[in-house]
């Protein structure tokens, strides 16, 4: 590990500062000494520095020019190109785009990351007629190129590392951050959408609370059941990359734990999934967004057999919002 | 006269400039500039109204679950539809806990590190602010971060998480609590409250909110003022007179927060002219004279347009202007107790006006009134109820959803025409407070705050009394511009 600290320059543009404040939540002793004793030094983050107006020009034009060594550039939120090309969208003190700042910047960072699916993708910000034309910093949707190019390389080897996400998990951030400050996030490290493998390497099914209603197909019918949501609520907990049911969400939450859908937030595109978000879209009553790796067939065949056993409890409790029947205790030991 | 951009403006939430005309050494006139746009009532035209429910809480990472509580009851409208109580008591048991946490992050992450700022280093309270309050390493932040984070741990059983969550619907909350999870959260609740007495207050909360003037609050401060950070703040901002600064219009309105049937812990309505009267929603209007947004006249939000036109000579803001009976009002913590009638805040602004003080008195105050109904809520739980009802499809129908953010009301207005999103407008809190000039001139709440204050014509750097008056709205600008 370098024993000086490395130097994080944390910007904010079309993005709502939700994955700042998931950071936040980070179930740590305190972030920021997390952060100083694992070698990282925050230059300047837009919530949590003192500097403000000049002082943060300064500061910008201090790593632009190399005077500061920019190691970590973050980027939260999506690049915002509109009106026509101009990055007018988003300006500071009149004039500079915040567009061509982070090309800049990024054009000089050792390190360039994506905190979240705006500033990775594009995200929510690129959604419906997308108005202030977003895209990610090195992806518009799941098209290479964003920002910055195909070619891009931040000076220390890698492409943008995206921490995708909405919002993005706080360790996902902490952890990759982690990573780069030990000299330990190679190419390797990143799945085919640059993202860290750290998270991305598993489906958001793993550890789904819901797990027996998965196996025997009994689904939820409304909001609040506890049945499975994949045959009707929307659910792609199956499809998406992500650990959130494993690692989990401010104590002990996820979203398929809070009652409700996996919305595919890790995933490019996810704001566009053409059909509402609640409903799973179906061709002859079986769901088109099958479980990764599991083929069509074989899925068909399972579902109806598991459907045809279902035992009582899974089947009733699945309809309810809370338990209706208990697990039975067995007279014998269990074997 | 000179002329200074001051920007960006951080330790608010999202991107914020000011302009500022400084003649004799005083603030002549002010121009807030909130400069991003992002285009989310663009966004949502033509979407399936639940999608609604996706999209809003990505408005904003800070005030996420107060957009969706009020997209859920604008649909709910819709729908002709109201959540069991279950469904209700989890609704506001999330917003208060969204509210109640941002109030924490303002004051001591946003607010409080700029007295810990080297321009204050001859007052004699300035090495205990520095040790404290500074940004990053003060020692505060380091207590807070991990209370914060466990208080938010509530979210994890109620919402699944924060921010952005989908367990808040038009029928109520998809995420029926169990009877042992209750506990954990009881748990949750009891120490954040112990935080709060301990850290916070150096006090019991119902001691907190009982004060009941100006007079009662000092001599209350005293005997605290190096033990907990409250007092703390009372004691710099009475050496600072804060109390004489951030004046705007002393027009308040609340849309009522926090809703039991036909009550509200705390009332809707205006103050204006030393009473309270009714709010009319029939009044509103969002002029957009100084926004770089097309259009003439100032339209009824459920009338209301989104359309940019960046070239707009004149313009200076994304912000559209909202205005009531064409007046600017303010809204807030501050606006809330005023209209609520807290004995405390009427007192202190009855002397001197809406202050920075009165603006951080209030939002104070707020986290020692509603932690104790949380904990009454909690004992509310229905076992066995319902927490949702079903939602249906919307052909044609309108419906308003109006909810208390952390920094004010929040109102969502929705069209749905054959079965999609025709026009969805929404005015955050910080659209009233730091709007543009209207039509016939009128500068923005913020904007009437900062005249007056001094502000040395050379130098570079943001005048202290300036941050301190902006940062004093706990502005959402994320949410402001949409």
């Amino acid at each position: 590990m370098n024993n000086q600290p490395l130097n994080l320059l944390w910007l904010q543009s079309g993005g709502c500062g939700g994955c700042t404040l998931s950071l936040l939540n980070a179930d740590c002793r305190n972030l920021f000494d997390t952060l100083k004793s694992l070698g990282i030094n925050l230059l300047w983050h837009p919530s949590l520095s003192e500097q403000s107006a000049d002082e943060v020009t300064a500061i910008f034009e201090d790593c632009a020019n190399g005077a500061t060594r920019l190691d970590i550039l973050c980027l939260e939120g999506s690049v915002l190109k509109g009106p026509f090309g101009s990055g007018g969208f988003h300006r500071r003190a009149g004039s500079i785009s915040m567009m061509s700042m982070i090309e800049r910047l990024a054009r000089v960072a050792q390190h360039t990351v994506a905190v979240g699916s705006c500033a990775a993708f594009g995200g929510v910000t690129a959604a419906g007629i997308n108005p202030a034309d977003a895209c990610g910093m090195q992806f518009d949707g799941d098209a290479q190129g964003g920002l910055l190019g195909d070619e891009y390389r931040a000076a220390a080897g890698l492409p943008v590392v995206n921490i995708a996400g909405c919002p993005t998990h706080p360790n996902w951030v902490i952890e990759t951050l982690v990573a780069i400050a030990q000299g330990e996030l190679y190419e390797d490290n990143l799945d085919v959408f640059r993202r860290p493998r750290l998270f991305a390497d598993h489906l958001v099914h793993h550890g789904c609370k819901r797990n027996e209603f998965y196996e025997f197909k009994a689904s939820a019918c409304k909001p609040s059941d506890l049945g499975c949501l994949m045959e009707h609520m929307g659910c792609k907990g199956t499809q998406v990359h992500a650990d959130c049911n494993i690692r989990l969400w401010n104590g002990e939450g996820s979203c398929t734990r809070g009652g409700y859908a996996c919305i595919a937030c890790t995933e490019p595109g996810f704001e566009e999934p053409g059909h509402p978000f609640g409903v799973t879209p179906k061709i002859a009553g079986i769901p088109i967004g099958l479980p990764t790796d599991m083929p069509k067939a074989w899925f068909v065949a399972l579902a109806a057999l598991s459907k045809s056993a279902t035992p009582k409890r899974v089947k009733d409790n699945a309809v309810a919002d809370h338990q209706v029947v208990t697990p039975a205790n067995k007279r014998t030991r269990l074997k | 006269m000179t002329r200074r951009i001051i920007g960006p403006f951080n330790r608010v939430e999202g991107d914020l400039e000011v302009t500022l005309d400084i003649e004799s050494g005083r603030v002549r006139a002010a121009y807030v500039n909130s400069p991003m746009y992002r285009g989310f009532e663009q966004i949502l035209a033509g979407k399936h109204p639940l999608d609604a429910m996706t999209f809003v809480p990505r408005i904003c990472g800070i005030c996420s679950v107060a957009q969706s509580a009020a997209a859920a009851l604008a649909l709910a409208q819709c729908m002709g539809i109201q959540p069991p109580p279950n469904g209700r008591l989890a609704a506001n048991m999330t917003l208060a806990a969204e509210n109640l946490a941002d109030h924490l992050s303002h004051f001591y992450l946003f607010f409080m590190p700029d007295f810990a700022r080297d321009g204050y280093r001859d007052r004699a309270w300035f090495a205990d602010a520095q040790s404290r309050f500074k940004a990053v390493s003060g020692s505060a932040a380091a207590d807070v971060l991990p209370v914060r984070a466990k208080f938010m741990n509530v979210m994890g059983y109620l919402a699944g998480r924060w921010p952005h969550t989908l367990s808040v619907q038009p029928g109520g909350s998809t995420r029926a609590l169990e009877e042992a999870e209750k506990l954990r959260l009881k748990i949750l609740l009891a120490e954040f409250r112990g935080f709060l007495e301990q850290a916070l207050f150096g006090d019991k909360l119902e001691s907190v909110a009982a004060l009941d003037s100006e007079a009662a609050l000092y001599k209350w401060m005293k005997p605290r003022a190096k033990r907990a950070d409250f007092p703390r703040f009372l004691n710099i901002a009475r050496d600072l007179e804060l109390q004489h600064i951030g004046r705007a219009t002393d027009r308040f309105i609340s849309y009522g927060a926090y809703a039991d049937g036909d009550t509200t812990v705390f009332p809707r309505g205006l103050w204006a002219d030393d009473r309270v009267l009714a709010l009319d929603l029939g009044a509103i209007r969002e002029d957009v004279t100084s926004s770089w947004m097309a259009g003439d006249v100032a339209l009824a939000p459920e009338e209301g347009r989104t359309l940019p036109q960046p070239d707009k000579e004149d313009a200076y803001s994304w912000c559209k202007a909202p205005r009531l009976s064409g007046h600017v009002v303010e809204t807030g913590a501050l606006a809330r107790q005023m209209v609520a009638g807290h004995p405390l805040v009427r007192d202190m602004v009855g002397r001197h006006g809406a202050s920075v003080m009165a603006r951080v008195v209030a939002r104070m105050l707020e986290l020692a009134l509603v932690l104790p109904v949380m904990e009454t809520w909690l004992r509310q739980f229905l076992p066995g109820d319902a927490y949702c009802l079903p939602s249906h499809e919307i052909e044609n129908a309108r419906g308003i959803g109006l909810v208390e953010a952390a920094r004010g009301g929040l109102g969502h207005w929705l069209d749905v025409r054959d079965g999609k999103i025709y026009n969805y407008q929404v005015i955050a809190p910080t659209t009233w407070n730091f709007s543009p000039r209207d039509a016939e001139g009128e500068p923005g709440a913020l904007e009437q705050a900062l005249v007056g204050l001094e502000a040395e014509e050379g130098g570079n750097a943001a005048p202290l009394a300036v941050q301190h008056v902006v940062r004093s709205f706990d502005p959402c600008m994320v949410c402001t511009v949409h």
